[in-house]
């Protein structure tokens, strides 16, 4: 049994290495990075994340990032939901093919769209709204949202909707009042998906903005060729990236291997 | 089971519309510029299936693909097995089991540019850690700047870095579900620990290894920032994968034609191999 949970610990280590790299980084000034190796910051400084709190063009980038990952997650998940239902319920014409042509969209490289996309949302002037990038990242949402969403609702017994229109429910009062409560699990880990590949997605935020709602990525793009090669401060807005997802995680640990199932186990 | 009912089709209508949008419109941008020649000023000529052609026959495209497959192979021969090898030997129940998932789901959540500047910073010689250790402690001579091999092993290391707690976590949903009784079973048979994997661990887990595959052969396929900011696709064109050179064309040389005709392939190729792990999922799920 102890040789066993040897195996976790060394993964788990290999993983927080190169975390711990750029954390520590983050509280080393310039100077001490560029002079040489050291394991631990040796003049442990602040500078690199007051830096980062104190520019607009810094911590509005986290602002605007964060603005559209909650909008394109609100969205997705409330178009997904009849989806789901549907899918999940009932044989309708041209169902199965509707579902793989929604997932193959998961399958399309970002970097096929990224011209298009600035052309069809310059051409209807959301370029550089939030709305343009939460409606881009829609794209890979929806459908990864339909595909969790789907795999929940069919572990709910159809009887369960059937009572309810025998006890005179109406649809919207039945899927608000009874089915969601049970799949709350679900709409969980559909939202927490949905946060994720938007708040990590990078190359089709920084095409669909310039100024307005410019993303992190784009600041941290931006700083680091104008500013030189300022290490502790790239190192630090990273280490600041990683803090929402952390926070996210956390709320759904508890239905996270669950959720990675897809609800399909 | 499933009821028979067309008016479900209006429940599907808001994604329909929204994906539509979102995929045809720019899907339908790419197909017209793939059979068009321009030459700025917004004029285009018809140049039929040309560009395909000469995609198909480059040996620029062709080494591009042979990359990315080679790239797509590895990943999958490590993250698959080991992602196995790591599920199994977690803990079941317990305190331990939250804070290992949390942990372990981290590197997914940071964003993708940032993954690429943080191993950029991990491997520099001299100053970062690996750097550091590989070239002083170990005298192992390492530059990513300069040999493709050691650009290949850091591109692959931080995949296997990023994605191998995804395959970690669909592995262990799977083994969760398995009822204690078939443990017990195996016990009282006299079981050697392989054929409880064999036949107890492993088919319970086919179905969520399937996505697993799935899912990790269309991201690896499609990746691109991250190898991007890492090495930039260098040294030379050494780590340069389908989609760095789809950006290079497009947007870098700004050849419409070509790059738009090397979409759709690129997308046909993706499309193709996802479809045939997609049918061998669902036929799982029928019987």
């Amino acid at each position: 049994m102890k040789k066993r949970s040897l195996i976790p610990i060394l993964y788990i280590a290999f993983l927080m290495l190169p975390i711990y790299w750029l954390v520590a980084m983050s509280f080393k000034t310039t100077n001490e990075i560029l002079s040489g190796f050291s394991l631990f910051p040796q003049t442990f400084t602040l500078e690199n994340y007051v830096t980062i709190f104190t520019d607009p063009t810094w911590y509005w980038g986290y602002i605007n990032s964060i603005i559209y990952v909650t909008i394109n997650t609100v969205l997705s998940v409330c178009v997904a939901l009849p989806a789901a239902y549907a899918f999940s319920r009932y044989r309708f014409l041209g169902d199965k093919q509707l579902f793989f042509w929604l997932l193959t969209n998961r399958m399309a490289p970002a970097a096929v769209f990224a011209l298009p996309f600035f052309q069809l949302y310059s051409s209807i002037h959301l370029f550089d709204t939030y709305l343009a990038v939460a409606l881009a990242h829609t794209l890979f949402n929806v459908p990864l949202a339909v595909w969790i969403l789907e795999g929940f609702m069919r572990g709910i017994p159809k009887e369960l909707d059937e009572t309810a229109y025998v006890d005179g429910y109406s649809f919207p009062r039945f899927f608000v009042t009874i089915f969601l409560p049970n799949i709350k699990a679900g709409v969980g880990v559909a939202a927490f998906f949905c946060f994720m590949f938007s708040w990590v997605e990078m190359l089709l935020a920084k095409t669909l903005t310039a100024v307005e709602a410019k993303p992190i990525a784009a600041v941290m793009t931006r700083t680091a060729s104008s500013a030189g090669y300022e290490l502790g401060l790239l190192a630090a807005a990273g280490t600041l990236t990683i803090i929402p997802g952390a926070i996210v995680i956390w709320f759904v640990r508890n239905y996270i291997a669950r959720g990675f199932a897809m609800g399909r186990v | 089971m499933r009821t028979e009912n067309q008016k479900a089709w209006f429940f599907v209508l808001p994604v329909l519309a929204l994906v539509a949008f979102n995929a045809l419109v720019p899907m339908m941008t790419v197909v017209n510029y793939s059979v068009q020649e321009t030459f700025g000023n917004n004029q285009f000529f018809w140049e039929g299936l040309g560009w395909f052609e000469q995609i198909l026959r480059s040996d620029r495209f062709q080494a591009a693909l042979g990359r990315q497959f080679l790239f797509t192979f590895l990943i999958l021969l490590i993250e698959v097995p080991l992602g196995i090898i790591v599920a199994l030997s977690m803990p079941r129940k317990g305190f331990w089991v939250p804070v290992c998932l949390v942990l372990m789901a981290l590197p997914m959540l940071i964003p993708w540019n940032v993954v690429g500047s943080m191993w950029n910073i991990f491997t520099l010689p001299k100053i970062g850690l690996m750097g550091y250790f590989l070239n002083d402690v170990l005298g192992i001579n390492y530059d990513m700047t300069q040999q493709p091999l050691s650009a290949w092993i850091t591109v692959i290391v931080m995949d296997v870095w990023h994605w191998t707690s995804l395959v970690v976590l669909l592995c262990y949903a799977g083994l969760v579900s398995i009822p204690d009784a078939y443990y017990q079973a195996a016990k009282i048979d006299g079981a050697s620990p392989w054929s409880v994997f064999r036949y107890i661990q492993l088919p319970k887990m086919k179905t969520v290894l399937t996505i697993a595959v799935l899912l990790r052969f269309m991201d690896s396929f499609n990746i691109y920032t991250e190898p991007f900011v890492l090495t930039g696709g260098g040294p030379g064109n050494s780590t340069t994968l389908l989609s760095i050179d789809l950006v290079k064309i497009a947007l870098g040389q700004f050849d419409l034609g070509p790059a738009a005709a090397m979409s759709l392939i690129y997308f046909a190729i993706t499309l193709l191999v996802s479809w045939v792990f997609y049918t061998l999922m669902t036929k799982d799920d029928a019987q």
